[in-house]
């Protein structure tokens, strides 16, 4: 019943909007990792609510600008600055492609370590102090360098210059995929074996992994830009990670064809927090992304309201 | 005695050795003494400006490239509308059920076939083509993607095989048709076939997802790319191994050149053609996981999407729900590749036709009484059973207890093994490593070869990818000696104690079957990131072969042959040694040859755990959608795979011939 009368709330607000619009679905893509199933999810519900058809369609996270770009696939809701940057502005520069603006989260990359790691090394999370105990983290390959797990080398990210920079007695091994860079944390933690690799938020592995991300000298566009800035004199990127908004992208069309609902996701914002908490009610809780988005929907009925009205 | 063992050949062979390895070692200070810096590195300034031109034809083909009335993308978006009506009507049938209108207004007409209908349908299927047992084991098959949970992604994933393997099938064979009658066609096919089977799939998907729009129809076209190519070379074949007394008894018939292919040649030719379509349907089900990532859905995706949550037993659960579905396709399609015919039973309609008459009947039952008892219709969620977290467990138990000892094992190998190796490939001149390359296929099949070996590592190094090349044949290099090296004993044991062997090769179908990314998961957890690994993942994928072709290159040899050897007093192990594996050596060369075929095809799967050889060049053009990038590396891995592929043919061939098997 009260879903019932949510959904005719949606269809007043949304009526005279949907008098010209197609009704033809919403195409949004899934990808492989929860908080984007919910985001996906979260907007796909409200839009639905709004009276809009929608259809969910897996696709791989870089793989689907080529849908977006022709017009099969309609709107991404989870492009990272950190990692989708290079593709998203590829992507926008045929002009087929429009950033419909960020969805209000932060993503967080840095240096990261178990919270059992601190008896080892006094002085966590301070960069120095890391260095000063990088032999803990040393393995035969790497001897006598510590080993820092880094992300594949498609994400980018300037490890090995910020390595070089800083002086650290540390050795870069990228992991190939995200999957394996969470199974050898998986393995390590089993074991309480000593690591410090890259993890980014908003991720399950911060949740379920009791840890912290290493201090590094704050990150400025300068210090990327310009050797003399920093603590290395002659070296850039002498300093941490910059943390950048999560976009959502659409197929330029989708003004056009549904003007409605394309207002309704740029409006679209969540925090860091709602999303943490959520994503750790599916992956650690295991409870299904469709009741957590709902009880959130339920909880928040005012917040996306405000999306779909004029 | 050794002296005259070595011989002309064997001097050939250490003087080349010899050479490699001393530029290799030196050729840093060469680089130094003679200040030439092109020794180690090929001149930027040479290089080939292939990618971008690649990359600026595929713009065009998409953008402007037309036909007087339509142009290149509308005519590969009506093929996969073509190919996406039935697939749909699949997906509706098997799992979704019919609708009609889209999102809130839709309105149910039909539901779908029940999991009891498909499982009935499925035996009926398995009855005909052969017997009630086969059709109790294939059953059983369906019962376990129900009982396990797996259902509907098990019927996505169906759907897909059911349109991808007839086309596929059906494509090879009028290609292999068309090879078999024009030897031009044929010449010009063999190249392509090749590529077909050696570029790495993700290299055109790409530039498939651009043509065919994203979503299922792409992933469908990518892997009936992947698995026609044998259905081709199958029907060649067996066109050709058609006996001439048949087909000279279609010509004195009379027979028009189409009757003569249609009605006595395929026919006859029908149970090697069979074997095409096996493969067809096994190679479709390899693609499943890299299906999935392109919109194909279906246990693919299962299995990627828990092995990225790190769940290690759901990825295992899926994983094994595609071998079960393997086994039951396969020995489905085998039965009917030896179906012989029967005579039909008389009586009426019912009598003549009991299982269609039976499936028809359950059908409609369930149809009816799934309105009623939902458990009819769809498995009950509560009586599915998993096996997760057993798994789950067990891996963390060999995690914490076994680590150190693999940590040991592995660096012992790192140490003895990849390192020297890797340093000895990565340490070639690229100059000398095309001369090297040419004059080894030289020796082994006449100029022609060797020129083309020369022109294909030339290729290579023109297009800036030698490091990475030579990266990448150090670590199939060291996965395939491995791989021989544990595979022939096996292959040698399944084929002396048969009943050890039943166990042995079931085992290589499961490991062949099983998505490589479920073992790549836990493989990590145990061997961290890096080149062991994937090693590991390599040679546990590439293993099949080396057992399969040394079980039956053993199995093959004449008996008359055996007979001799143990009249005239040989031991068992002589038997071996001296007759049994010089007989096989073509056989084991073959399986050789196909160890390194899928060792290069792992080779981009691994990319995923971080190698730096051609595979993450091709991982890395296709998450950037460089399509340019992506197919020049995919070509880089294609041409190392036929030049070894054309010098271990030439080898087998000349070694059959000196035993005088042909």
């Amino acid at each position: 019943m009260k879903r019932l009368s949510m959904a005719m709330c949606g269809l007043i607000a949304a009526a005279p909007a949907l008098a010209q619009e197609s009704s033809d679905p919403i195409k949004l893509t899934l990808h492989d990792w929860s908080g984007q199933l919910i985001t996906t999810t979260l907007m796909g519900e409200v839009l639905e609510e709004a009276g809009y058809n929608v259809e969910y369609v897996q696709a791989d996270y870089i793989a689907q600008f080529a849908g977006l770009k022709t017009g099969d696939l309609h709107v991404a809701m989870e492009i990272w600055e950190t990692t989708g940057r290079e593709a998203m502005d590829e992507a926008t520069g045929t002009g087929n492609v429009v950033n419909l603006g960020s969805t209000g989260m932060n993503a967080i990359e840095e240096w990261w370590y178990p919270a059992y790691m601190k008896e080892v090394c006094p002085g966590l999370p301070d960069w120095q102090a890391l260095n000063d105990c990088a032999q803990e983290f040393a393995t035969p390959e790497t001897a006598p360098l510590g080993r820092y797990l880094g992300g594949p080398v498609t994400w980018g990210g300037f490890d090995d210059e910020r390595v070089e920079a800083l002086e650290m007695d540390f050795e870069v091994v990228h992991a190939g995929t995200d999957a394996a860079l969470f199974a050898e944390l998986e393995s390590a933690y089993q074991r309480q074996a000593p690591i410090v690799m890259w993890v980014y938020a908003p991720h399950w592995a911060p949740s379920k992994y009791d840890g912290e991300f290493v201090e590094f000298p704050p990150y400025s566009a300068e210090c990327y830009e310009d050797p003399s800035v920093g603590i290395n004199p002659d070296a850039a990127y002498d300093c941490g990670k910059p943390r950048g908004p999560i976009w959502k992208v659409a197929w330029s069309g989708v003004a056009e064809k549904w003007p409605g609902a394309a207002k309704a996701i740029e409006n679209f914002t969540i925090t860091n927090e709602d999303m943490g908490a959520m994503v750790a009610e599916v992956d650690l809780e295991g409870k299904s992304v469709e009741d957590t988005v709902a009880a959130w929907m339920a909880d928040n009925k005012d917040t996306w309201m405000g999306w779909i009205a004029k | 005695m050794t002296v005259r063992r070595i011989g002309s050949g064997g001097l050939f062979w250490l003087g080349l050795f010899a050479a490699t390895w001393a530029l290799s070692a030196y050729s840093f200070q060469i680089y130094k003494a003679l200040d030439a810096r092109w020794v180690i590195r090929f001149p930027k300034g040479w290089q080939l400006p292939l990618e971008r031109r690649i990359s600026d034809f595929l713009d065009w083909l998409v953008d402007s490239a037309s036909f007087y009335f339509f142009s290149f993308k509308d005519l590969t978006r009506a093929i996969a509308a073509v190919i996406e009506a039935p697939y749909q009507f699949l997906r509706n049938l098997l799992i979704e059920g019919f609708v009609s209108g889209q999102g809130d207004s839709a309105v149910q007409i039909a539901p779908s076939l029940s999991w009891i209908a498909v499982i009935v349908t499925i035996a009926a299927i398995a009855h005909y083509a052969r017997d009630i047992w086969l059709a109790t084991l294939v059953g059983l098959c369906f019962l376990y993607l129900a009982v396990f949970g797996q259902w509907d992604s098990a019927m996505i994933t169906l759907a897909s095989v059911l349109i991808a393997v007839p086309i596929g099938a059906a494509g090879g064979l009028m290609l292999g048709i068309a090879a078999f009658r024009v030897p031009l066609v044929e010449r010009i096919l063999r190249p392509v076939l090749d590529l077909m089977q050696t570029v790495p799939v993700f290299a055109y998907l790409v530039p498939i997802l651009i043509l065919f729009g994203f979503g299922p129809v792409a992933a469908l076209v990518a892997t009936v790319i992947y698995a026609m190519p044998p259905m081709v070379r199958i029907t060649i074949v067996s066109l050709r191994a058609v006996p001439p007394e048949i087909a000279e008894a279609g010509r004195m018939a009379g027979c028009t050149r189409r009757q003569m292919m249609w009605k006595v040649l395929v026919p006859a030719a029908t149970p090697s053609l069979m074997v095409g379509v096996n493969q067809v349907i096994m190679l479709t089900l390899n693609m499943v996981i890299i299906a999935s990532m392109i919109g194909a859905g279906g246990l693919g995706f299962d299995v990627l999407s828990s092995l990225r949550r790190l769940d290690i037993g759901g990825g295992i659960e899926a994983g094994l729900a595609i071998v079960v579905m393997a086994i039951a396709l396969d020995r489905a399609s085998q039965a009917f590749a030896d179906r012989t015919m029967r005579h039909a039973p008389g009586g009426n309609i019912l009598q003549r036709h009991p299982w269609t008459g039976t499936v028809v009947l359950v059908i409609a039952a369930t149809l009816i009484l799934g309105r009623f008892l939902p458990a009819v219709q769809s498995y009950p969620e509560a009586l599915t059973v998993t096996t997760g977290p057993v798994w789950s467990q067990a891996m963390e138990w060999i995690n914490v207890n076994f680590f150190d000892t693999f940590e040991a094992i592995k660096t012992f190998i790192l140490q003895w093994l990849l390192l020297p190796v890797k340093k000895f490939f990565a340490g070639i001149p690229w100059a000398w490593g095309i001369i090297a390359t040419g004059l080894a296929a030289w020796r082994v099949g006449g100029w022609r070869l060797g020129l083309l070996a020369a022109l294909l590592m030339g290729f290579i190094a023109a297009n800036g990818l030698w490091a990475k090349a030579m990266v990448t044949i150090y670590l199939c290099g060291v996965s395939v000696f491995l791989a021989t090296l544990i595979g022939i004993p096996l292959g040698i044991w399944a084929a002396e104690r048969p009943g050890a062997g039943r166990v042995i090769l079931g085992i290589m179908d499961t490991l062949q079957t099983l998505p490589s990314f479920v073992y790549l998961i836990p493989v990590v957890m145990l061997f961290r990131v890096g080149d062991f690994s994937a090693m590991v993942a390599v040679i546990l994928y590439a293993l099949a072969p080396a057992v399969r072709y040394a079980a039956h290159g053993l199995r093959a040899v004449p008996p008359e042959l055996i007979e001799a050897g143990l009249v005239s007093g040989c031991t068992r192990r002589q038997l071996l040694w001296r007759i049994k594996l010089p007989l096989a050596t073509p056989h084991l060369l073959l399986g050789l040859n196909q160890t390194i075929m899928l060792a290069l095809s792992m080779l981009v799967i691994t990319a995923l755990v971080g190698t730096r050889d051609l595979g993450q060049e091709v991982y890395i053009a296709l998450t950037k959608a460089n399509a340019g990038q992506g197919i020049v590396a995919g070509l880089a891995v294609a041409f190392i795979a036929i030049t070894a592929d054309r010098i271990l043919s030439a080898l087998a061939e000349g070694q059959r011939r000196r035993l005088g098997l042909t």
